[in-house]
């Protein structure tokens, strides 16, 4: 159909008519993408529909086949959420997730990535070093980091009579920085080859001037390269808030089941307990539905505030 | 998040991360700067690295060392016996196999059918693209873990798919990142081209396959790493739709190792550390083999609003 017609423009001008506009000039795209679209609803769209419904309603796991009421519960399970001390508590941990890894993934990330930027030699060597945390499964990592942590570990017999006592992993003031030391270092070299892109765009002219004005290394790096950078420090900041609210694996396994006794629990580790192991999969949905929104009102705040800058 | 704005982070070429920038400014950088810089970049990767060398050293150690002694390799202490010890729990080829058919799995249906989506996006108009493409952007902003519930609801309870490797593939069947990335690199070959196509009478597929396809081969390798690290690595998914531990991903056997019955054995952490090493292995061997095509520009540009 429109497909064959040879040039852009006649093109345009043959698949001018009513089907065109009803489907496009190339309705094959349709076909192409709709294995996608299809993903997208079964897998996103839908689930995310079902998320709100059931956080609206009564819902439990029955037996197969077993078909139980479901009614409306109102806010019912928002209120319940919300006054259980330990989804707050959840919430807390990751503002100090947040407080944490925020800004050390964005200071170490951007010095580092400056860093690389000016060094000639082995530029490879430290991108493959610096994203190998990265690459590797939060599982394999834990591992090692057990080993390094742990009240008999390498870190303590280090310190000596300096370790703290109850040791990092298993000390409830620990615990929580912890996660968040873990997690800026296995994020951290996607965020410095995140900077060295964005690096690229800023103008040299400007480092150039700089000089010239006799700026320092120091007066350049603040007055060029992080005002030339903030549209990608917005991108890093938001990123980290969501790696922030989707922490599961690490308390799960790297303090134990967000131990010690709830020291270091996440909203995921909250949704997996409630609603998989005790059967609250409507409350679970709360939880997901609130922290989602909680993520999309930071993302929005992220933009204005980048967007905000750039003009 | 316009098209434009996400396009904009996408306008540098992926080697030109790795070229070495001689800026006249970098030239007149102060020695002691330069030296400051290196001092930086060095203290950093060994931050980064040591871990990984411990765990190399420490799964090979018959016995356990957390002195600071024990950071280097004691010859005589040297043993695989720590590998065998996780094989003998874990079923170490099973695990595997498992992993494997999980990333096959979804690598092969993200690039079927993300070719076939960035493709179309990129290329084609239709109705309901620019939707199609928003809804490609926005779903990067909502965490896969937010879901969970639903999903594991639909999955393992509605569809009956829990301990099968369909019902693990499915929430990570088309890489969305790579759905983008594929859609940049249609989006530079020049119209000229599909113009010319169209002109010799090729149907939109055949332009695809032996025209556009072989031009976006770096895309091809880019989103191919990028999303084997995905179901590799993946611990959260696979762990709550799998209980029969022969249908369980290495990921998530080794975690279940760690948390239950590591403690039942002579040395824990030397089991743990082997189970990590195998775990750890194919993907940092992949990206050392191919960290030039494996570049933030790629993977960041997807969230760029």
């Amino acid at each position: 159909m429109s497909t064959i017609a040879p040039t852009t423009q006649s093109r345009q001008r043959s698949a001018g008519g009513l089907m065109a506009k009803v489907v496009g000039r190339q309705p094959i795209g349709l076909l192409l993408s709709a294995p996608y679209v299809v993903f997208l609803a079964v897998v996103f769209a839908f689930p995310l529909g079902f998320a709100v419904w059931m956080s609206f309603h009564k819902f439990r796991f029955t037996a197969p086949g077993v078909k139980v009421a479901t009614p409306g519960v109102g806010l019912d399970n928002y209120k319940s959420v919300l006054t259980d001390p330990d989804v707050l508590d959840s919430f807390r941990h990751v503002g100090v997730f947040i407080l944490i890894n925020v800004p050390l993934t964005v200071i170490l990330s951007l010095v580092l990535a400056t860093a690389l930027n000016k060094a000639i030699r082995a530029r490879a060597f430290f991108r493959v070093a610096f994203y190998v945390p990265y690459v590797t499964a939060s599982v394999a990592v834990v591992g090692v980091w057990l080993f390094l942590f742990n009240s008999h570990g390498l870190v303590n017999s280090i310190l000596g009579p300096l370790a703290p006592d109850p040791s990092w992993l298993v000390s409830s003031f620990w615990a929580m920085p912890m996660i968040a030391f873990f997690v800026t270092w296995k994020q951290l070299g996607f965020f410095i080859l995140l900077y060295l892109a964005a690096l690229q765009s800023v103008p040299k002219e400007l480092y150039e001037s700089a000089s010239t004005d006799g700026a320092g290394a120091w007066k350049s790096f603040w007055s060029v390269t992080v005002p030339g950078v903030r549209p990608a420090t917005g991108l890093v900041v938001l990123l980290a808030i969501i790696t922030g609210a989707n922490l599961f694996t690490e308390p799960y396994l790297l303090t134990g089941g967000g131990g010690p006794d709830g020291a270091s629990t996440s909203p995921v580790l909250l949704i997996y307990q409630k609603g998989i192991l005790q059967n609250h999969p409507d409350q679970a949905a709360a939880i997901g539905v609130i922290l989602m929104v909680l993520v999309l009102i930071i993302a929005g705040i992220n933009r204005f505030l980048t967007e905000r800058g750039n003009r | 998040m316009t098209g434009q704005a996400v396009s904009a982070g996408t306008g540098l070429e992926p080697a030109e991360v790795g070229r070495p920038i001689s800026g006249g400014s970098m030239r007149r950088t102060k020695p002691i700067g330069r030296w400051a810089g290196i001092t930086l970049l060095l203290i950093a990767a060994l931050a980064f690295l040591f871990p990984f060398y411990y765990m190399v050293v420490g799964s090979f150690q018959k016995t356990p060392d957390t002195t600071i002694a024990g950071a280097f390799p004691r010859f005589g202490d040297l043993s695989l016996s720590n590998y065998t010890a996780i094989n003998s729990r874990l079923d170490i080829p099973q695990a595997l196999l498992s992993s494997g058919i999980f990333t096959g799995g979804v690598l092969l249906c993200t690039v079927v059918f993300g070719v076939l989506a960035g493709y179309a996006l990129a290329r084609l108009h239709f109705r309901g693209r620019g939707l199609v493409f928003s809804a490609l952007v926005l779903i990067q902003v909502v965490p896969f873990q937010l879901l969970m519930i639903p999903l594991y609801v639909l999955i393992a309870r509605d569809y009956g798919l829990s301990d099968s490797y369909l019902g693990m593939i499915l929430p990570f069947a088309i890489n969305s990142t790579a759905v983008f990335i594929f859609r940049q690199y249609f989006l530079q070959l020049p119209q000229e081209l599909f113009d010319a196509a169209r002109i010799d009478g090729a149907g939109e597929l055949r332009t695809l396959w032996s025209i556009a396809l072989p031009l976006v081969r770096p895309a091809l390798l880019t989103a191919v790493l990028l999303t084997f690290i995905g179901p590799w690595n993946e611990f959260l998914w696979p762990f709550l739709i799998t209980k029969q531990p022969d249908k369980q991903p290495l990921a998530v056997a080794l975690a279940n190792y760690i948390s239950n019955v590591a403690s039942s054995v002579a040395n824990p952490y030397g089991a743990i550390l082997a189970g990590a090493v195998i775990l750890a292995a194919p993907a940092v061997v992949l990206f050392i083999l191919f960290q030039r095509h494996f570049v933030s520009t790629d993977l960041g540009s997807g969230v760029k609003g």
